[in-house]
């Protein structure tokens, strides 16, 4: 970890006996209250706190909702139906889990687009990005996983398309795709064994994620944090003790954030959902429309934008994977979008478009959106794939400040 | 270390080949360990052994349709009329996305009952087209509203993103009413 000032004194006899024992209070005192933070930092730095609070929110609200759902076929629907009218406190435990789910993404989308603006991926911090973007993929799987436990239409539906995806590896090696679908199901469709393994992983995999966080936070106190200016801290002055100054912006970041996930919460809780899902399970039909969670639609626009299937899963993946390789697609030495100015509109054209492809994901796929879905998609490769890798050939970057504390008090300050 | 001395390394001793027989067996314990792990996902006994139905074609009429679940999916079976043979028939197969003729769909004596596993091969959504008042898209046939395919009447896929026919079930006629699937 990066050295700084150690100004932690136990005080007290117990605090000095385990300091000599188990330094854990130190350690943290180090990492969380003394460690330097940039001065400038905006409140788009603020999500990885809330993000942590997101991960705290579902873990503590998943637990007693498993102390009363059911997982299996025909009780999972109704017990969900019961924790929400009938457990003590269930109609707030409930809704803030589900609604949780939708936040928790709101407020990784948020950082991961700060980090794309920023340059946060650019060394030192190449594996705190890819540790991140595991996280994202982790959290992907558990929010799928999740939403089947309801077991009502669109939780059903969801899944079979989902699943059914690893089908199209029948075109690569005969027989392969359904293989591996008939072994995720347990069966030869999507059933009551399906939903008791999707419980047993939808349970495990958040506490993957906290061992990923750990991973990640580590990481970002090895390399520092980037700032705005995307410059390093080179004199004291360039930084601040966490505490207070980084926490309390934080602090104050996650009561409004808490606002509107209680907002949410208490006079929207269905609003982020599906009315499909308030039916029961019907392996026999398909309702009119299927549509994932909101925070997949981008990812589903692109499956559907491709015309084949194989293609459409491949190209699917990929839109994730590719982030992964951010570190070395991108190779301007310039991180903050902030002194590039052709990056920066090539940037903001690719929120639109993940927007726009969350848009697209939403309709049915006919006509004129399966033509804007390809354009689209076409964009989102080619930000990752031309933009990143070629654009620093030819941009000029702007005039940057000298240093962290150049850019917030002014030339002349040190 | 004694092991390094120069005679030693001429001929294999004990130690070289308890440092490879060691990780081996590690390796190949292991392995076989996983397979339980991994196979206790696949489908149990009860689900295997549901893998067979009958059913009476009897009370079936021209033109209707019924649908039956096997093995968990729904299996379409439809009483053609003599119209919808003829016309699957017709089709040239250079104009299929997954050739294969009506006849090596159906059994010999029996095409008017057209027997399929009511699941679209594209993602899995069971397509529109046994009740009266569906959609049958545009071939007469099935029309899955999930992404749009549409299959004629002998369930062949003729437009959208499905790469095959809908599946044929492995099925046998009892008597001329009766069948049995799996
Ligand atoms: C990363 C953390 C998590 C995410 C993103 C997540 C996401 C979800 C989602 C989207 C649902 C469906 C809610 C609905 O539509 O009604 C759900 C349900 C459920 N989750 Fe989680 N979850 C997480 C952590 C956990 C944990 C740690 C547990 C248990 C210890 C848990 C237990 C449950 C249970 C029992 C249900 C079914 C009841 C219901 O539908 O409300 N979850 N989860
Ligand atoms: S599942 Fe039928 S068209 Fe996609």
């Amino acid at each position: 970890m990066s050295s700084h000032e150690d100004t932690y004194e136990p005080k007290g006899r117990v605090s000095k006996w385990m300091d000599e024992r188990l330094p854990i209070a130190r350690m943290m005192h180090g990492q969380f209250v003394d460690f330097p933070t940039p001065r400038n930092l905006n409140y788009l730095w603020t999500f990885g706190g809330i993000l942590t609070f997101c991960l705290v929110v579902q873990i503590a609200s998943g637990i007693v909702l498993a102390m009363h759902y059911i997982p299996a076929e025909s009780m999972a629907f109704d017990s969900v139906q019961h924790i929400k009218r009938d457990v003590n406190y269930g109609w707030l435990i409930q809704p803030l889990h589900a609604v949780g789910a939708s936040m928790f993404f709101i407020a990784v989308y948020i950082h991961i687009f700060r980090g794309l603006y920023y340059g946060s991926y650019k060394e030192p911090r190449e594996v705190l990005w890819i540790l991140g973007v595991l996280i994202f993929l982790v959290m992907m799987a558990t929010g799928f996983l999740g939403y089947t436990l309801p077991w009502g239409q669109m939780s059903f539906w969801g899944v079979t398309v989902i699943t059914n995806l690893f089908s199209s590896l029948d075109e690569v090696i005969p027989g392969l795709g359904t293989a591996v679908v008939t072994w995720l199901w347990g069966g030869y469709s999507v059933s009551g064994a399906t939903l008791t393994r999707f419980f047993s992983l939808h349970y495990l995999l958040p506490f993957v994620l906290c061992g990923l966080v750990a991973l990640h936070i580590w990481a970002l106190h090895v390399a520092g944090q980037n700032n705005p200016t995307g410059l390093d801290i080179k004199t004291k002055s360039d930084s601040l003790p966490m505490s207070p100054y980084a926490v309390s912006k934080d602090l104050f970041a996650l009561s409004v954030f808490i606002m509107l996930f209680a907002w949410f919460v208490f006079f929207a809780p269905d609003y982020l959902g599906h009315a499909d899902n308030y039916i029961p399970a019907n392996a026999l039909v398909t309702p009119a429309h299927i549509v994932p969670e909101w925070y997949f639609l981008p990812f589903y626009a692109i499956l559907r934008a491709i015309p084949s299937k194989l293609g459409g899963v491949i190209a699917m993946f990929g839109a994730i994977a590719v982030l992964a390789f951010v570190p070395w697609l991108d190779t301007s030495r310039v991180r903050s979008a902030r002194y590039r100015p052709y990056f920066k509109w090539f940037f903001w054209l690719f929120a639109f478009t993940c927007l726009a492809l969350g848009y697209l994901g939403s309709l049915p796929a006919e006509g004129i959106y399966v033509m804007w879905a390809r354009i689209f998609t076409a964009y989102y490769f080619a930000f990752f794939l031309l933009v990143m890798p070629f654009l620093s050939l030819w941009e000029t970057p702007t005039q940057m400040p000298g240093s962290i504390s150049e850019a917030v008090l002014g030339k002349g300050s040190k | 270390m004694e092991g390094s001395l120069a005679s030693d390394a001429d001929e294999p001793t004990r130690r070289d080949f308890l440092t490879l027989a060691g990780p081996a067996f590690f390796a190949v314990g292991g392995a076989m360990t996983v397979w339980p792990f991994v196979h206790q996902m696949n489908p149990d006994a009860g689900a295997l052994a549901l893998a067979s139905v009958e059913v009476d074609l009897a009370p079936v009429e021209e033109g209707q349709a019924i649908t039956i679940m096997w093995r968990g999916k729904p299996v379409f079976i439809r009483h053609r009329t003599k119209k919808e043979i003829d016309e699957a028939r017709d089709v040239k197969l250079t104009n299929l996305p997954d050739p294969q003729s009506d006849t090596a769909r159906t059994k010999a004596g029996h095409e008017k009952w057209l027997v399929l596993v009511g699941i679209c091969t594209h993602l899995g959504c069971i397509p529109k087209g046994q009740s009266l008042g569906d959609v049958k898209g545009d071939y007469e046939g099935w029309f899955c509203p999930c992404h749009g395919s549409h299959y004629d009447n002998s369930g062949r896929i003729r437009k959208g993103p499905a790469p095959r026919n809908l599946e044929v079930p492995p099925y046998q006629f009892q008597s001329d009413t009766q069948i049995k699937i799996g």
